[in-house]
């Protein structure tokens, strides 16, 4: 055998080493490099509950922060939840049925053409938009003429869903087969009634489980609420349309800052709340996805 | 001869349509609607750009070229933004070089070593890992990991001590914040969209290539650099250009882990910034010039992102169209 | 596809050890290169072939015919391993390369592979230039003389009768070739590492008449060389260029609602299909022909 030297003709063996060696290092440093991941996030986890679950309780969901220095089980982040929970629902109403009827477009009645191709591959970009973008705009646009409330912040965290939410939505909306439409079409259905009746409900698992997915990213953002809801306040605001608010990422942040132990505490604990928030809806999602969407890829 | 009752005239053959006959107005107007939401996309983008540029023109009238120096002082009254942009540029690179081969190892993993059943929980891993909000990686990072970094940092400066290259990137570090510091937790950050993306990449490589290698007696290794890679390779580098848009443009996590010290330095244990965190922590705050030079700044890195980002779609894009030609 | 119900029987159970009748001994057939003894390939617990027995002899061209889902690519897919790749798929019996056992725990299936190689149906060139996909093999066995690499590369080409249509575009891509030059660039490649046995899966059924005819005398040409088994669901090409024929067919277990394949009948080809022993490959080689 000229190509392999050193090897008896019909030498079963494994091939030389350096080959199986090289092989063996390579499927090690993938299995690394999962653990790498894993290290973190467990410690984040591990931490945040550790940390947290000391400060949680009914009275730290649903009390005023603290607005002197307070030690740990004093005070709470209630104004927080309820901001996070009014906002994050308003901007889910803002974005999510626009989106949809966005994707609709974009699979229903754009195609090929190139006005849905310009759109989709902006709706790509746009998902990689620093979301503090999104409220330098809000700020620029509506705080400065309309000043701060929850609705501005809700407008930041729609612009945030609105391209995740076109995006996943269309790629359901494809996996619906043309057949069903066609059978609707047949039977002299107009093209919205199409799309209603037929190909939405065929997709609505996915299409649910994508804004899901899009509302947790929305409720753990930040950023902008930062310069769009003004988030001074240490008490409840109910109306989210007008007046400071505060939500439980922008508490995060500014007790993260904090020198004192009983703010960090209370930090941690936002943090703890605002995790269990987002893996709720994430759980949700995956429920939906596993037991309502009836085309899958 | 019956005529049947008209059939659909928005069927796509289009065939049956009575010209006399008008689309019903509900139907026309959903179309309308559909259209409008879709360009609201558009919209927006124009009108982000528009706004914050309006915002900013005094801070580019005022400062001109200005803006690329390194003088970033309220008190002074001059508003040079390259500590800023030198620190996105270097935590972006910084979590672009951990990040990539750990999320390309692991989207081989899975697509080449792990069989379908266990892949799932390890994608249950990656998810999990992408829910977290920047802020509590913000919270971990500057309340729990920077001060443990920190004792790293220094041993591994006083290490290399003397070594020409390396003691000027790896000096000794004033606190547990720094470049490097953010460097890493932004690389945790980006993981799991790197991973994904290169993952439906690297899935999209069609079977029997892979059998090919093999059947000529290939270990996995010389399988994945036969087979696999020449097809992917394209699509992997898209999927990194999107981490380093996304690292760039992350917030949070970085405001509260590089330090918020305006320097330009090459030690990457020192304090520094970067042009989200700068915003985030000045903005509130701020008048006059100054917020038109952080707003002016978000233009920058608003520019920034939408190019790094179509770069990287169109990357993508071209890849897989090249292999559905091929 | 055409009359499967012809070829099938139904109602029946699994038969234990039914014997196969070889090949008479009529010829004198060289070296055994593959020994199987009541091999059986399992899918999970779905046993996928039953009970195969035969042998396959030095530089003979052996052909597997039958019916689509009798297992015959099952069965040529266990002579080099390749099933090791699906998950769940597992060989029992015997089943022996040039007397060593080819499932013993020692051996590699990377070792296996380079000497029994493998050409596919859909030609699978890689997406890089004629000249690397062909010493894509010798590479990784450590050849690294550019020399020597030349020699290999012109020396398969020149097998596969592929070297004069691409001597002059050697590093073009390889994804730019007709679908026939494609294939016979893959049975380069697969020469390329000297192996002593190829395997073709139906290499043929991608390409057009003419094609298909080059092939078929790359196959006669190379056989002075090489052991080849090939699958092929058309009848006219396993006469055309076979030494030896097997027939398989398909076992249908009514009550759990599974196919198992069977080998029917083996021997050589003329006597296969002008004077087949068994009722069954009589009715599947006359139904096709005439």
């Amino acid at each position: 055998m000229a190509v392999v030297a050193g090897q008896e003709k019909h030498d079963l063996r494994e091939p030389a080493g350096w080959r199986r060696t090289s092989n063996r290092i390579v499927t090690a440093l993938m299995v690394l490099a999962f653990v790498l991941v894993i290290i973190p996030l467990g410690f984040v986890l591990v931490t945040v509950i550790a940390k947290g679950a000391s400060v949680i309780s009914w009275s730290f969901l649903t009390s005023d922060i603290p607005v002197q220095v307070v030690p740990a089980n004093q005070g709470g982040v209630g104004p927080a939840v309820v901001g996070t929970l009014e906002i994050t629902a308003l901007a889910t109403v803002l974005a999510v049925p626009l989106g949809i009827l966005g994707a609709i477009y974009l699979n229903e009645y754009g195609g090929k053409n190139w006005l849905a191709r310009l759109i989709g591959f902006f709706s790509d970009v746009m998902t990689g938009v620093p979301s503090i973008i999104m409220g330098l705009f809000i700020f620029a646009i509506w705080v400065l003429h309309f000043g701060f409330s929850g609705l501005a912040g809700a407008f930041a965290l729609g612009c945030l869903m609105l391209p995740i939410v076109i995006r996943s939505t269309d790629e359901m909306l494809k996996l619906v087969p043309n057949a069903l439409r066609e059978a609707s079409y047949a039977v002299g259905a107009t093209k919205a009634r199409v799309t209603m009746t037929v190909v939405l409900p065929a997709a609505i698992g996915g299409i649910v489980s994508g804004a899901l997915l899009a509302v947790a990213r929305a409720a753990g953002e930040t950023a902008p609420l930062l310069f769009t809801i003004l988030s001074g306040t240490t008490t409840v605001n109910k109306n989210v349309f007008s007046g400071a608010n505060t939500s439980l990422p922008s508490q995060i942040f500014a007790n993260a800052s904090s020198p004192y132990p009983g703010a960090q505490a209370r930090g941690w604990g936002a943090a703890l709340t605002l995790i269990a928030i987002c893996f709720i809806l994430m759980i949700i999602a995956r429920f939906v996805t596993a037991r309502f969407t009836r085309y899958s890829r | 001869m019956r005529t049947v009752a008209q059939a659909d005239p928005a069927t796509p053959a289009g065939s049956a349509r009575n010209l006399s006959e008008r689309r019903p107005l509900g139907d026309r107007g959903f179309q309308v609607l559909a259209l409008a939401c879709g360009l609201l996309v558009l919209v927006i983008l124009v009108l982000i750009a528009v706004s914050t540029s309006q915002q900013a023109a005094s801070w580019f009238s005022t400062e001109g070229l200005k803006i690329f120096t390194n003088n970033w002082d309220p008190t002074t009254n001059d508003y040079g933004a390259l500590a800023f942009i030198y620190g996105t540029a270097i935590t972006g690179i910084i979590a672009v070089v951990l990040a990539v081969p750990v999320s390309i190892g692991i989207a081989l993993l899975l697509t080449e070593v792990v069989p379908y059943r266990w892949s799932r929980p390890i994608v249950y891993v990656i998810d999990l890992l992408a829910v977290v909000p920047s802020v509590v990686w913000g919270l971990w990072g500057i309340l729990v990991f920077a001060p443990w970094l920190q004792g790293i940092y220094t041993s591994i400066a006083s290490g290399v001590k003397g070594i020409p290259v390396l003691d000027s990137l790896f000096g000794q570090p004033v606190s547990g914040a720094s470049f490097f510091t953010c460097g890493i937790i932004l690389a945790f950050m980006i993981t799991p969209i790197v991973t994904s993306l290169s993952r439906e990449v690297i899935a999209t490589v069609p079977a029997i290539d892979r059998e090919g290698a093999y059947a000529l007696g290939a270990t996995r290794l010389e399988m994945i650099r036969g087979a696999v890679w020449p097809h992917s390779q394209g699509g992997v580098v898209g999927a990194v250009l999107l981490g380093l848009g996304r690292a760039m443009g992350e917030t949070i996590a970085a405001a509260l882990v590089i330090g918020s010290s305006p320097e330009i330095t090459s030690h990457l244990f020192a304090t520094g910034y970067n042009m989200p965190s700068v915003i985030a922590n000045q903005f509130g705050e701020a008048f006059g010039v100054q917020k038109a030079g952080l707003m002016g700044i978000g233009v920058l890195l608003f520019a920034l992102t939408i190019i790094v980002n179509v770069i990287a779609r169109g990357v993508v894009e071209r890849s897989a169209r090249r292999k559905r030609g091929a | 596809m055409e009359q499967p119900e012809q070829n099938t029987v139904t109602n029946v159970q699994l038969p234990e050890a039914q014997p196969t009748p070889r090949a008479p001994g009529s010829d004198t057939p060289g070296a055994t290169v593959f020994d199987a003894e009541k091999v059986s390939c399992y899918y999970g617990s779905f046993r996928a072939v039953t009970d195969v027995s035969l042998s396959v002899y030095e530089r003979e061209i052996t052909a597997f015919i039958g019916p689509s889902g009798c297992g015959k690519t099952t069965v040529l897919r266990t002579l080099n391993r390749m099933n090791d790749l699906i998950p769940g798929a597992r060989v029992e019996g015997d089943l022996r390369y040039r007397g060593a056992s080819l499932y013993d725990k020692s051996v590699s299936p990377i070792a296996v592979r380079r000497r029994i190689g493998m050409v596919f149906q859909k030609p699978n060139p890689f997406p890089k230039s004629i000249y690397d996909n062909i010493a894509y093999g010798p590479r990784i066995n450590g050849e690294r003389n550019k020399g020597r690499l030349n020699e290999i590369v012109e020396n398969s080409l020149r097998q596969a009768a592929l070297w004069d249509e691409v001597k002059d575009r050697l590093h073009k891509s390889g994804l730019g070739l007709s679908g026939g030059q494609a294939q016979r660039l893959c049975i380069a490649r697969t020469l390329a590492v000297e192996p002593d046995v190829v395997l073709m899966d139906e290499p043929c059924s991608a390409l057009d008449p003419i094609a298909t005819g080059a092939i078929e005398d790359l196959m006669r040409d190379i056989k002075s060389r090489y052991t080849i088994v090939i699958v092929t669901h058309n009848m006219q090409q396993a006469t055309r260029v076979s030494d030896r024929t097997a027939f398989f067919s398909v076992l249908r277990n009514e009550e759990s609602d599974t196919r198992t394949g069977v080998l029917v009948e083996y021997g050589r080809t003329e006597q296969i299909f002008q004077d087949p022993s068994d009722g069954r490959t009589k009715a599947y080689v006359t139904g096709r022909m005439g």
